[in-house]
């Protein structure tokens, strides 16, 4: 990881609703607590400025910009944390923890990528943001995205960076049902890269076994902390790992990000 | 110009004397390590670690954690990797540390805490142990120790036999007298009392009709509690003469002075420390300023100040 983690104040540059109920939010950090980049897969720790709040809510990065210290994040809003997030203004300040967390192994998706490796990004719905910065860093890749109907948010911009295809519940844009069914109308990638819900990444789990593709996934789960203290976040490991020393990770500090046989999901 | 008036933070516990009356609880920090890049760790009074049992256990399934208003759930369930791997590991890093170390010690049965003990009655770097016997996330032993007044004069008194550090028994909020259970932990022998553990709660998701936690009940901590665990601070020391270290929802130096003019003699962090990580320097720095404003030469002057 890159510089030290603390808690920071970040001045809220634009606050707003990309979709219903996704709100986008760019926040500063101040100089000299900048990190110096982000790996896609990162997340932060984004704190509710109502004290009845206590915990951070763990968002993941969907776009950072070194140079301006600039974090964009996207998330749903779901219950009250997130939806006091999403009322904040241009100009307020909002708290924030990291970057935390492991992302994607990029030099190892790099080093596939550029040895001629077809790589699959899919984002499942609120999973999509965060492989809008992988789709960045790594461009050339293909992206599924699976939405729900045809408000297709941040579409536009994956196809800036990738072949980008979606699949949609109720067939109203892209292709009618899950990233599954996008995904077998094609010769099979050689990796993966997932995040969304927990039955999409079941079944990509289970796609990249039977069609012998890498996979890597990127977990969710509630969180304290968000840096490993506190043992909240864990995930069933397929083999003891030498911190827990009984087939548990945490999400927050092995994760989010696992390479798919290591979990047990 | 005038000087800067010198304040006296130290505090005795039991004969160890802590450079501050503020550690983390345990359970909120590990053993250090997780925070050591973010501040200067030898500036705590103490370091408490996470519960350590004979062999390691794997805990309870997620959901662990929730948040609650003012307050939080969980129900880790004693994930630990067990005390031969807490030795090579979180005691070889706290030995670099320059602050006091507070082994927190949990087990199934009588045996596994007095395995523990043992094991680290040899280890120079442990300067207290602290004894949960009140932990409400696991199905068996632990809490049912602390609740019940006899249980735990026997398991205090069997493990003063073995222990070679002095011994902090940490109680539970889940009684009826919190009075009676401190006075049975002082008569088994316990050096010192730390309370409250948690305070054991439950949160259902209304719109899926079930529970939130795996564990359906979870250990309810944070500004929630801090009420509940002054009152029992302030009941405990009108029962016994050993020191007390309080806690439960402590997120400022205020909050801290509330548990110590009740009867503490240190303070634990432990909830707020995952709302901001450098509470206990806030605390800490806030305690020396209150100190100054009062004009209170030894901090120690302010336990159990306020009473009938
Ligand atoms: C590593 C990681 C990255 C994430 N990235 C994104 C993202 O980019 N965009 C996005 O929309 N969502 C993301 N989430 C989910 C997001 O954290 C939750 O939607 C959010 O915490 C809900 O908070 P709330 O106050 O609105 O909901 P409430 O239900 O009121 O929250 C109560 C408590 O439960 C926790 N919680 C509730 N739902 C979740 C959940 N699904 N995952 C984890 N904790 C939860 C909250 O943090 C809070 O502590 C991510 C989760 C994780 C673990
Ligand atoms: C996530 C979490 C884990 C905990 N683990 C332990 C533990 O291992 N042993 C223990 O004695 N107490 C444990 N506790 C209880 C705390 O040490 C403390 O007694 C309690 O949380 C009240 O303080 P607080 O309100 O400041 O958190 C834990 C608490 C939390 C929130
Ligand atoms: S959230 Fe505390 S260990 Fe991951």
């Amino acid at each position: 990881m890159s510089s030290a983690v603390r808690k920071t104040s970040t001045l809220v540059q634009s606050a707003r609703m990309i979709s219903e109920n996704i709100c986008e939010l760019v926040l500063v950090y101040p100089a000299g607590e900048r990190p110096e980049e982000a790996v896609p897969g990162q997340f932060v720790m984004i704190y509710p400025n109502d004290g009845a709040h206590m915990l951070g809510r763990p968002i993941s990065v969907c776009g950072y910009d070194p140079l301006a210290g600039a974090l964009r994040l996207v998330f749903r809003t779901a219950g009250a944390g997130t939806k006091e997030l999403a009322a904040l203004q241009p100009g307020e300040h909002v708290d924030v923890l990291g970057l935390l967390g492991n992302g994607y192994p990029m030099e190892e998706l790099r080093t596939r990528k550029s040895e001629g490796a077809k790589i699959a990004l899919i984002g499942g719905g609120i999973g999509i943001p965060p492989m809008l910065e992988l789709a960045r860093q790594l461009p050339g890749c293909h992206a599924v995205l699976g939405y729900r109907t045809n408000d297709l948010f941040l579409y536009g911009e994956f196809e800036e960076y990738a072949v980008t295809a979606a699949a949609t519940e109720d067939g109203s844009a892209g292709t009618k049902g899950t990233v599954l069914d996008v995904l077998k109308q094609d010769k099979a990638p050689d990796l993966i890269c997932a995040c969304g819900p927990l039955p999409m990444l079941r079944a990509i789990k289970q796609y990249a076994e039977e069609n012998g593709a890498a996979a890597f996934l990127s977990l969710e789960e509630r969180m304290a902390c968000g840096v490993g203290v506190c043992l909240g976040c864990v995930c069933t490991t397929t083999h003891k790992d030498e911190h827990s020393q009984v087939h548990r990770a945490r999400v927050c500090t092995e994760g989010p990000v696992f390479r798919a046989e290591d979990v047990a999901i | 110009m005038t000087m800067k008036q010198n304040v006296d933070l130290r505090v005795k516990i039991a004969g160890v004397e802590l450079k501050n009356p503020v550690m983390p609880a345990s359970g909120t920090f590990g053993s250090g390590l997780e925070y050591a890049q973010m501040m200067d760790l030898s500036r705590l009074g103490a370091i408490v670690t996470k519960g350590v049992s004979n062999v390691p256990w794997a805990g309870n399934d997620v959901p662990r954690v929730t948040e609650v208003a003012a307050g939080m759930l969980n129900a880790i369930g004693l994930q630990n990797p067990g005390v031969d791997v807490f030795i090579r590991r979180d005691l070889a890093f706290l030995k670099q540390i320059d602050t006091k170390v507070i082994v927190n010690v949990c087990g199934k049965s009588e045996e596994d805490y007095l395995e523990v003990v043992e094991r680290l009655s040899d280890e120079d770097r442990v300067d207290l142990l602290e004894i949960n016997v009140s932990c409400p996330n696991v199905k068996e032993g632990a809490i049912a120790f602390g609740q019940n007044p006899d249980s735990l004069f026997h398991i205090t008194q069997e493990i003063k036999k073995k222990a070679k550090q002095p011994v902090i028994m940490k109680l539970t909020p889940n009684v009826t007298s919190i009075a009676q259970t401190a006075r049975a932990a002082e008569a088994g022998g316990a050096d010192a009392i730390s309370l409250i553990n948690t305070i054991t709660g439950m949160k259902i998701d209304v719109e899926r009709q079930r529970f939130v936690l795996a564990n359906r009940t979870g250990g309810l901590s944070g500004p929630a509690i801090r009420p509940v665990a002054v009152r029992m601070v302030y009941e405990a020391a009108q029962a016994v003469s050993i020191p007390i270290i309080g806690m439960g929802g402590i997120g400022s130096a205020e909050d801290a002075l509330e548990f110590i003019l009740a009867g503490a003699s240190a303070v634990a962090v432990g909830a707020m420390n995952f709302h901001d990580p450098l509470t206990m320097l806030h605390v800490i720095d806030g305690l020396e300023d209150y100190c100054r404003r009062h004009g209170i030469e030894r901090i120690s002057e302010l336990t159990g100040a306020v009473h009938a």
